[in-house]
């Protein structure tokens, strides 16, 4: 693979992209040709992605490592870019005043830096790592990350014209830090050499931090230094966990941690592999926006929602699922396993309750993101081939669905003027296209063909295997909590309202994205049981080393029948229903409609608008009732469990 | 289980069911009646009912509650099938919620405020009884060591020995799904509730019938599972599931006829609590002495 | 034809009633007389009930309630008029507020006399209501099977209402025609 350069392309021409964006001005004319490159590199990206999936197949589809040596200029390049991230980010925090945050940033990347120069760890390690989880990855980034910048072409003009005209606007600075962040996520999921790890993930955080910041208004500035020292303090754990490994073994390689954590598992020195295991689990916790640390995923809701879905859903926070991914057979039936799941199911159930008490559009979209990424953690944590094949699935469809409702609510609201479930009461009909794009979104979220039933099916299977009991009972109650939040947000859509059509400015573009991403949720749904075989099956044979068959043929089988059935009977009564001969009557309201199903005769004989609204129970779930009692919950197990694995492995 | 006989239990199941239904609750009407000294309707005026519904005039308020409808009862005729097929029970389950995600929406598009209510009331019924249910399904797997109900029927005792939590559990929550008081909050059988019909309100005619008709199979498949927890090895077994199926069914009508209707507060915590220390008891005694 | 007979499901409005007729139209259904040996469901909902009884007069703010009650309702359907209040407008009949019997408002098929009418002679009118019910029944599932609608049918009904008209007219003209044709003659 190394005769095409493919690898070092799809890393670093983002980068230069980025600096493309940066360097073309703000102002009509050049807008265009900004839009413009950004097309074709978003297409190039998605050719590259393809063509690294081709040759990786065509070579056998097996796991290959690359670049072991010859490799000094590119290491010397990381550690430029580790100083670059340390400068930008002291220079933001003393700008902001918020001087400690600095410290989160310099303390790791000097350590950093000492233990590339320091000659404690073998140079000759392979910097490179491809297999089907990273191929996967890339798809993921590649593909959805693309098809996001795509959207975003289109969002921001709508973004600085009609929504935020006070917003200085800043689009090649924003379009730079978009493709900084992807070349950075495909950095973090290709590289095996642990000091790129770090480096890629710290940028993943800036970029992030960023992002958030975009309109520099106070608000956007506070959530953004949340998002900067949650997900600094990850990198702090991160880079202690690869000092402590590298300095005690040498072995400058992710694949290196794992087999080494295996192989040492039940010996004496276990311990070299634990605290490393467990501190990059932390992490990645806090890079997935798990509890205590979710706050900082809600207050980056103030970003464009481009980058809400580029970094809250569809990819950066995966990055700490696929780091939990990577760790998953070191972690199984360990303390560090232990505490993952358990962060990780609460999380779940957690979010999903509060998200009950949210009517903005977005916030239920945040906290289901963290409530699904705690359930993609929790399948991390307990680490048997079932529940990772579990949270691959989850993975991927909450990647796709999440994608698509983030562009969704965000075109929904420049053309509706407000992200409010509430105020989306039969946008079926007032927006046609989004409202059935949402539809199918939400539907891939809840609803029983859509990946979200087999995952959960597989994830209660191996809760019970594990006498896992906590689990079993995160798991059912969280599912029937998330299905409640979803079924209401379909209901709203769907029902009838004489209310007039709205205008919908959604750009082309935009469209495109989105309905790409509607029909790629649809074919996800229909080929699910055929990726199981062709790529998740392997995919786990070589996570685990065993290539057993996860979910029973049996099953596999009814869940085509099942997707079958769901598909036709719809839609073969719908077609028959629309030849029936009906009589239409108004609702009944007691008998005083006042004729077209909107209004009704009030006691002083005026008519009155109906307005129909959805149960919230926000004295009860909101935010400000269970986020800070979660936190604490969460935060103690997290420092108890933490202690009791650093202080058990000496 | 040879694949015959899975195909022609499931075959019996579409065509038998809501003949079984209609008569149970015919009987359920006389019996209640009888509770209340009266005489009561005849023990067929379920099926006088829904031949009358199909008879009369096609009224609608919204063309697309149709083939909701339809779909809701396609689904759960496939719930009950997947069950009496002897495939993956908590497949089954899932289908089920979907069936009953269908029923919301057939509610929540005509846009009318009984209705709407009461679809939303529905929804609060699933979130209360799914944990339930799903732990239902975890326990048979606790207890026969498998998701299928051909192995879970295949097992040398009773599974009710290993899991009567689990089955008060279920029973419970059953009196949510058959409509009866106290839990009869989103629609009831009888009139003069608060929200008239509830998320029936605007049903008439055929879609009246098509919704009666998928409330028999829906009863019949729960109490399918009900027999889950007698059915053995042993062939008599099947008559003491007959049995108690039959006292279950006699138990739920003794509550409906001798309750008030319950806030939906009271209803989500009594059903919640009850899951976690009828079921959730069981289920950790399960796991310890697995 | 089905026997659709056995299941007459009620509606209940209450105009403006004393409340007597309504007291006894719910003792229909208490042990004591227990109606619904008939079949008899009291639907709260216009949309599935088959039988409107309607009970006190008709007011001028009632008056649109019922016509849309009974709008809602779909065919095959019977009005029945309980207590002398919803027949006739009863003692309320010279109010200034009353439009009268039910029969003001909407097409009344049975009427139910009595102050308050007896429960006995309400279930006598039930039994006569299902009756017709199973009548409208019938004639509706002709006329489903010869593939027409109500529609179809009140427009015949008026093209022959229109044609017998036309028929009289030109009858009279002609009668009319024939002695001034004498008389130019």
């Amino acid at each position: 693979m190394t005769s095409v350069p493919i690898v070092p392309f799809l890393i670093i021409f983002p980068m230069i992209i980025a600096f493309v964006m940066l360097i073309i001005p703000v102002n009509p004319t050049a807008n265009r040709v900004r839009n413009a490159i950004a097309y074709l590199s978003c297409i190039a990206v998605m050719a590259a992605v393809g063509i690294l999936t081709a040759v990786w197949i065509e070579g056998g589809a097996q796991p290959v490592s690359l670049y072991s040596d010859g490799m000094e200029l590119a290491d010397n390049a990381a550690l430029l870019g580790k100083i670059i991230l340390m400068a930008v980010v002291t220079f933001l925090s003393f700008k902001y005043r918020k001087y400690w945050i600095c410290i989160l940033s310099i303390a790791p990347n000097i350590a950093a830096v000492w233990l590339q120069k320091s000659g404690l760890i073998t140079l000759d390690t392979p910097r490179i790592y491809i297999d089907h989880l990273a191929v996967l990855m890339c798809l993921i980034i590649g593909i959805i990350g693309s098809l996001i910048v795509i959207f975003a072409v289109g969002y921001m003009h709508g973004y600085h014209h009609y929504l935020h005209k006070r917003v200085a606007d800043r689009r090649n600075y924003f379009f730079m830090i978009l493709f900084i962040f992807l070349g950075a996520m495909f950095g973090l999921v290709l590289s095996d050499s642990l000091t790129w790890i770090q480096l890629f993930w710290e940028t993943t955080s800036v970029c992030a931090f960023l992002l958030v910041g975009y309109t520099r208004e106070p608000v956007a500035v506070r959530n953004s230094f949340r998002v900067l020292w949650m997900n600094l303090l990850g990198g702090c754990t991160l880079t202690t966990g690869i000092i402590v490994f590298a300095a005690a073994t040498g072995v400058n390689s992710l694949s290196g941690l794992t087999a080494f954590a295996e192989l040492k598992a039940g010996t004496p020195e276990e311990g070299l592999a634990v605290i490393p295991v467990a501190l990059i689990a932390f992490a990645a916790l806090t890079k997935s926006a798990q509890l205590p640390f979710s706050t900082w995923l809600l207050g980056a809701m103030v970003a464009p929602t481009p980058s809400s879905a580029l970094i809250d859903s569809a990819t950066m926070v995966k990055a700490g699922i696929y780091m939990l991914f990577r760790l998953a057979p070191a972690m199984h039936e360990t303390a560090t396993g232990n505490m993952v799941a358990f962060v990780g199911g609460f999380t779940f159930l957690a979010a999903s309750f509060i998200a009950i008490a949210q009517s903005d559009g977005k916030k239920v979209l945040a906290m289901s993101t963290i409530s699904n990424l705690g359930l993609m953690v929790a399948c991390a944590g307990m680490g048997t081939p079932e529940t990772i094949w579990a949270g691959i699935f989850l993975m991927i469809f909450h990647a796709v669905s999440k994608s698509l409702l983030f562009q969704d609510v965000g075109a929904t609201e420049n053309s509706l003027g407000s992200r409010d479930i509430e105020n989306m009461h039969g946008l079926l009909y007032r927006l046609p296209f989004l409202a059935f794009c949402m539809f199918i979104g939400i539907a891939g979220m809840c609803m029983v063909p859509f990946g979200m039933l087999i995952s959960k099916w597989a994830v209660l299977r191996s809760s019970i295997d594990e006498n896992d009991i906590i689990m079993t009972f995160m798991v059912v109650f969280g599912s029937a909590t998330t299905s409640f939040y979803w079924t209401k947000w379909l209901g709203k859509l769907i029902a009838q309202t004489n209310e007039p059509k709205v205008k919908d400015i959604t750009k082309p573009n935009e469209k495109i994205s989105i309905s790409i991403h509607a029909v790629l949720m649809i074919a996800l749904c229909v080929l699910m049981p055929l990726l199981t075989k062709v790529y998740v099956e392997p995919l786990l044979g070589e996570l685990f080393g065993t290539t057993a068959q996860v979910i029973p043929t049996t099953v596999l089988y009814l869940l085509v029948f099942i997707i079958v059935f769901f598909f036709a009977v719809p839609i073969i009564s719908y077609a028959f229903s629309k030849k029936m001969h009906a009589n239409q009557k108004l609702s009944y309201m007691s008998g005083i409609n006042t004729g077209s199903n909107d209004g009704f005769t009030d006691s002083f004989g005026n008519e009155t608008k109906l307005q129909l609204s959805n149960y919230y129970f926000k004295n009860v779930l909101g935010i400000r009732k269970l986020m800070i009692p979660c936190q604490f919950i969460t935060l103690a197990v997290l420092i108890v469990m933490m202690a009791m694995i650093i202080g058990g492995a000496f | 289980m040879s694949i015959n006989t899975r195909i022609i239990l499931a075959v019996c199941f579409i065509v038998l069911a809501p003949f079984v239904g209609g008569f149970l609750e015919g009987c359920d009407r006389k019996i209640s009646a009888r509770m209340q000294r009266r005489i009561g309707p005849p023990v067929l005026q379920p099926f006088y009912d829904v031949t009358k519904l199909f008879k009369k005039q096609y009224v609608v308020v919204n063309r697309s509650v149709h083939f909701l409808l339809v779909s809701y009862m396609s689904l759960m005729i496939l719930t009950g099938a997947m069950l009496f097929a002897g495939t993956d029970l908590l497949m089954c389950f899932f289908v089920l919620s979907t069936a009953a995600t269908f029923l919301y929406f057939a509610a929540a598009v005509t846009n009318s405020p009984y209705t709407t209510i009461g679809a939303q009331r529905e929804l609060i019924q699933m979130m209360a009884y799914e944990p339930a249910v799903l732990l239902t399904a975890a326990g048979f797997y606790v207890a026969a060591g498998s998701f299928n109900t051909a192995d879970i029927i295949n097992s040398d005792y009773s599974l009710i020995i290993k899991m009567p939590g689990f089955f008060f559990a279920f029973v419970f929550i059953m009196t949510i799904k058959m409509r009866k008081a106290p839990f009869d909050i989103s629609t009831s059988h009888h009139a003069h509730q608060e929200l008239v019909k509830g998320i029936t309100t605007e049903m008439s005619g055929k879609n009246l019938g098509i919704f009666n008709i998928t409330e028999w199979y829906e009863n019949i498949f729960l109490l399918g599972v009900v027999a889950l927890f007698i059915l053995n090895k042993n062939p008599w077994s099947i008559l003491a599931a007959v049995i108690v199926i039959l006292l279950v069914y006699f138990v739920e009508i003794l509550i409906g006829n001798s309750s008030a209707r319950m806030k939906w507060e009271t209803m989500l915590k009594m059903t919640w609590i009850v899951t976690l220390f009828s079921a959730g008891v069981n289920l950790l005694v399960l796991m310890v002495i697995k | 034809m089905a026997n659709v007979k056995r299941s007459p499901w009620l509606l209940h409005y209450d105009g403006s009633s004393c409340n007597g007729c309504d007291i006894e139209v719910l003792a229909c259904m208490t042990p004591v007389y227990d109606a619904e040996r008939l079949g008899v469901e009291n639907t709260g909902d216009p949309m599935q009930a088959d039988i409107l009884l309607i009970t006190g007069g008709i007011n001028a703010q009632a008056e649109p309630v019922v016509k849309q009650i009974y709008d809602q309702m779909p065919r095959p359907k019977v009005v029945v008029a309980v207590g002398i209040c919803a027949c006739t407008g009863g003692v309320f009949k010279d109010a200034y507020n009353i439009k009268g019997g039910a029969d003001t408002v909407v097409p009344v098929d049975i009427y139910v006399p009595g102050c308050a009418a007896r429960p006995q002679s309400i279930i006598d009118g039930i039994i006569q209501a299902r009756d017709l019910f199973q009548k409208r029944s019938d004639e509706h599932d002709a006329m489903v099977k010869a593939g027409k609608t109500y529609e179809d049918i009140k427009r015949e009904r008026e093209e022959e209402e229109a044609w017998k008209v036309a028929e009289a007219k030109a009858e009279e003209e002609n009668r009319e025609e024939t002695p001034s044709n004498v008389r130019s003659n």
